[in-house]
């Protein structure tokens, strides 16, 4: 392994690229690519923040002209094209893409005391091939008919007739249907790459049960997406035959549009969700686990403490992420499916909340008896906690189909994921971005301008979902563009108002993060090496890393990830590369 | 140096953090328990099974729920950075064990039990007597079908399909059965009766929801899905669409009508008026 290691290292260091379309545009140095993917991550979130506050804007002040809106006056296809465009936008483009392309690409390898992925080349065209995804996504506002508004899950046959079925249906659906295909395609690469970069790349004594949870995060979430894109992929290359070569996958047989009988036949409306969710529900887990890798991180670091079983968090990962393949069917309670399959994923997806419970137990486990340091990063990776608790527990209502009946559609399934994949996914990126950017940029950023960040969009984010649960307990429908047609709508329309005024709030609030990161990125005060005392490998080389990572010295490794506190050591933390002889000249 | 900065700033964001959550969880456990917010009382056998159900979960989450948010409070204020050192520890493994076993029992368990009001809506057949009606859905309305004093659905042809001319599910006018259908836009049904619907769609996916019946079905084209249910209570209930079908969703609405013996009979003798 150490040798296959340093072979890649003479390599790449060999490649250091001196121009500046090489180093910087189409590098193949993971750190840049890395930095590459959270960058479109961030542009991606900027324009999803955007769509939603239209949203909420429309939904408490219909008659209210609105900027970006052709016409001013929000329309119910325009309404639906932005629930369709904010979930693709947040699900694809940024809770896939910061946590796994951005901070996986860029610390993998670091972590593991590796030069650079196993594949530098696919890894770069994995990113272009992602950007080129989000422009086909964002061409969809632009094409004749605007975006589409058959929603992120673009379930047949609504979006499988072209634009017979609606404004939006023709070229938008397509266009969202080559970028969702074209983002699968670059993260079956990149899965491939993670998995191989993890497998054969690690330092000397890097033993799996050595490496950070982060790294576990990011296996694992590489192993989903190996299993799980190509689903889509398939999903999306037959969905785009129905709309364009005249098959019928997912459409049956005798449908009549508007008075007129649709020339299809054979398919099955319900194979396209089967599809869409043995792939949706990893997702899911794609999103999360890397951030709960983050938290156990960052948790651990600032608690001053080993991670609390730190191979049960490993095994709880793996367990999530092999119990995540079958429990998609719970998307499909009342979709026609049958009742006995719906027990059948009913009981596994309640199963799935053990592996969730022992996590929350163990980050409970990693503060207790600690000495709690409140940087910005550990603000966000407790607020992670906290959002995860309340966004999984809900999920233990919407597991059971009878339960189901009452929530199945309503803003309690919106609040249940929003909190739990959304907000945690997106605290888990705030973590990683406060703790890693003194790393990958080599200076700290602002600490009391990161807390009124976390201040805010703490507070602000309990605000806008807890409230949406009681809105869909009472029955409010999601993706409605108008309450008006439905007595029993009205009522919660002052809990929208409220929602909506904490979500501007919030929303307004993550100028304070731009401002942060720009500015520090520019002005902050340079980083040491380990500026937060920290134990892995990453943080003992430069700030930011040299082009192989860690200047041709690499480590290796002779402990686990997390020993803080280690009694009869005089620093509280013993970095993985400190051999016991080392460590034994330090004792007190 | 170092250390006592980070001292300082501690105890500030460490009473700050656990106050919002208690304040968070407080407000919460409140207006769940308060049902300042739920669904109006349920009409049917099926929806208060729904009930109980939704009822005991609430339960079991609530007491995860509050502990372990309370929990993380106590412990954010409890172990703040007051210049001690963090207790070493790696884990407990009795600890591991407890609490998985008592997730496993709690959640598996809750999930096995949720199987009984899902079994009374889905896994019973409809007695053979039941009133049925067939909702047939399209962009933006429903339909909903009766036999006629025949008793017999007449036969349908897509190609006679024409909701201009009055014939929105294309009846057959070559098929006697279907000269006395009726067919209407909003559901009535007669009180303690079980009711059969036979759902789909004539174009994309649909869904047909009560909440006073707790229960939800999607239309889906090229399926027909059978539902049952016993309404106990004469009124007027809301019927949505809660399955994305295009520009007008949200206008897809209609009305259930739980009617006495009496009126329902009334309502078939005119045609449905």
């Amino acid at each position: 392994m150490s040798s296959h290691a340093h072979g890649a290292h003479a390599a790449h260091a060999m490649e250091a690229p001196t121009g500046f379309i090489r180093k910087y545009i189409f590098s193949v140095d993971h750190k840049v690519i890395g930095i590459q993917y959270f960058l479109l991550a961030l542009t991606a979130v900027l324009v999803g923040i955007v769509l939603s506050v239209l949203m909420r804007l429309h939904l408490v002040w219909p008659n209210m002209h609105l900027p970006f809106v052709p016409g001013g006056l929000m329309t119910q296809e325009q309404y639906l094209s932005l629930v369709t465009m904010h979930g693709t936008i947040m699900v694809f483009f940024v809770l896939t893409t910061a946590p796994q392309g951005g901070f996986g690409n860029y610390f993998l390898p670091i972590q593991i005391g590796a030069p650079d992925m196993a594949f530098p080349r696919l890894n770069m065209l994995s990113f272009w091939v992602t950007f080129l995804a989000f422009i086909a996504i964002l061409a969809a506002f632009v094409v004749p008919g605007g975006a589409p508004i058959s929603g992120w899950t673009g379930y047949t046959p609504l979006s499988g007739l072209g634009e017979v079925t609606g404004p939006g249906e023709g070229w938008g659906q397509t266009m969202w249907i080559i970028s969702i295909s074209l983002f699968c395609l670059a993260s079956l690469l990149g899965a491939l790459n993670f998995i191989a970069t993890l497998i054969d790349m690690r330092a000397p004594g890097m033993s799996l049960f050595r490496m950070p949870l982060t790294c576990w995060g990011w296996f694992v979430t590489a192993i989903l997406g190996l299993l799980a894109f190509g689903v889509l992929l398939a999903g999306g290359i037959l969905l785009l035959l129905d709309r364009s070569a005249g098959t019928s996958f997912f459409i049956p047989a005798g449908l009549v549009v508007n008075d007129q009988i649709q020339n299809h036949s054979g398919g099955s409306p319900l194979l396209w969700q089967h599809l869409f969710w043995f792939f949706g529900h990893p997702e899911v887990y794609i999103a999360i686990l890397p951030g709960m890798g983050v938290a156990s991180h960052v948790l651990s670091t600032f608690a001053r403490k080993p991670v609390f079983g730190y191979r049960a968090m490993a095994m709880a990962m793996c367990a999530i992420g092999f119990l995540g393949f079958m429990v998609w069917g719970h998307h499909m309670f009342v979709s026609g499916m049958s009742p006995y399959s719906g027990f059948a994923f009913s009981v596994l997806t309640m199963s799935i909340g053990v592996p969730s419970a022992i996590k929350t137990f163990n980050w409970l486990g990693t503060l207790w008896g600690g000495k709690i340091q409140f940087t910005t990063p550990m603000l966000f990776a407790i607020g992670f906690v906290s959002l995860f608790v309340s966004g999984g527990l809900s999920g233990l209502f919407l597991a059971q189909p009878a339960v189901d009946n009452l929530l199945h559609a309503t803003y309690y399934v919106v609040a249940h994921f929003h909190l739990v994949m959304g907000v945690a996914a997106i605290f888990g990126i705030f973590a990683a971005t406060y703790f890693w950017f003194p790393k990958m940029f080599g200076r700290m950023m602002n600490e009391p301008l990161g807390k009124v960040h976390f201040w805010f969009t703490f507070i602000g984010a309990y605000c806008i979902f807890m409230p949406m649960h009681w809105v869909g307990i009472a029955g409010g429908i999601r993706r409605y563009a108008d309450a008006s047609a439905v007595a029993y709508l009205q009522p919660l329309q002052p809990v929208h108002q409220f929602m909506s005024i904490a979500a501007f709030i919030t929303a307004a609030a993550q100028i304070l993060f731009l401002i942060n990161f720009f500015w520090s990125l520019k002005s902050g005060p340079k980083a040491s090496k380990n500026p937060w005392n920290a134990t892995t490998l990453e943080w003992i080389t430069d700030s930011p890393p040299p082009h192989d990572n860690f200047g041709g010295h690499f480590p290796s490794v002779y402990r686990g990830p997390y020993d803080f506190s280690v009694p009869g050591v005089k620093e509280d933390f013993v970095p993985q590369n400190l051999t016991p002889q080392e460590v034994a000249r330090e004792t007190e | 140096m170092r250390i006592r900065k980070s001292e300082s700033g501690s105890a500030a964001s460490a009473a700050l953090l656990a106050l919002l959550q208690v304040i968070m969880v407080v407000v919460t456990v409140y207006i769940f328990a308060a049902k300042l917010y739920s669904p109006p009382a349920p009409i049917t056998d099926i929806g208060r099974a729904v009930d109980e159900q939704y009822s005991l979960t609430l339960w079991v989450t609530a007491v995860v729920f509050v502990l372990s948010q309370l929990g993380l409070a106590y412990a954010v204020w409890r172990f703040r950075d007051h210049g001690q050192r963090a207790h070493f520890s790696r884990g407990n493994n009795t600890m591991e064990f407890i609490w998985t076993t008592a997730t496993i029992i709690l959640f598996l368990g809750l999930g096995i039990l949720g199987r009984r009001a899902w079994a009374e809506v889905r896994f019973t057949p409809p007695a053979a007597d039941a009133v049925k009606v067939e909702v047939t859905e399209n962009q933006f309305v429903f339909n909903f079908r009766y036999p006629g004093p025949d008793g017999k659905f007449g036969r349908l042809d897509p190609k006679q399909i024409s909701a201009s001319t009055g014939n929105p599910l294309g009846i057959d006018s070559n098929d006697p059965a279907g000269k006395d259908d009726i067919v209407v836009p909003t559901l009535t049904v007669p009180v303690n009766r079980q009711v059969e619907l036979h759902v789909t769609s004539q174009d994309v996916i649909h869904n047909i929801f009560v909440r006073e019946l707790r229960l939800q079905q999607d239309a889906v084209p090229g399926l027909v899905v059978p539902i049952h249910f016993t309404a106990e209570k004469i009124g007027q209930y809301e019927i949505v669409c809660t399955q994305l079908c295009g520009l007008g969703h949200s206008r897809m609405h209609s009305y259930l009508n739980v009617v006495s013996d009496a009126d329902y009979e009334a309502f078939l003798k005119s045609g449905g008026q």
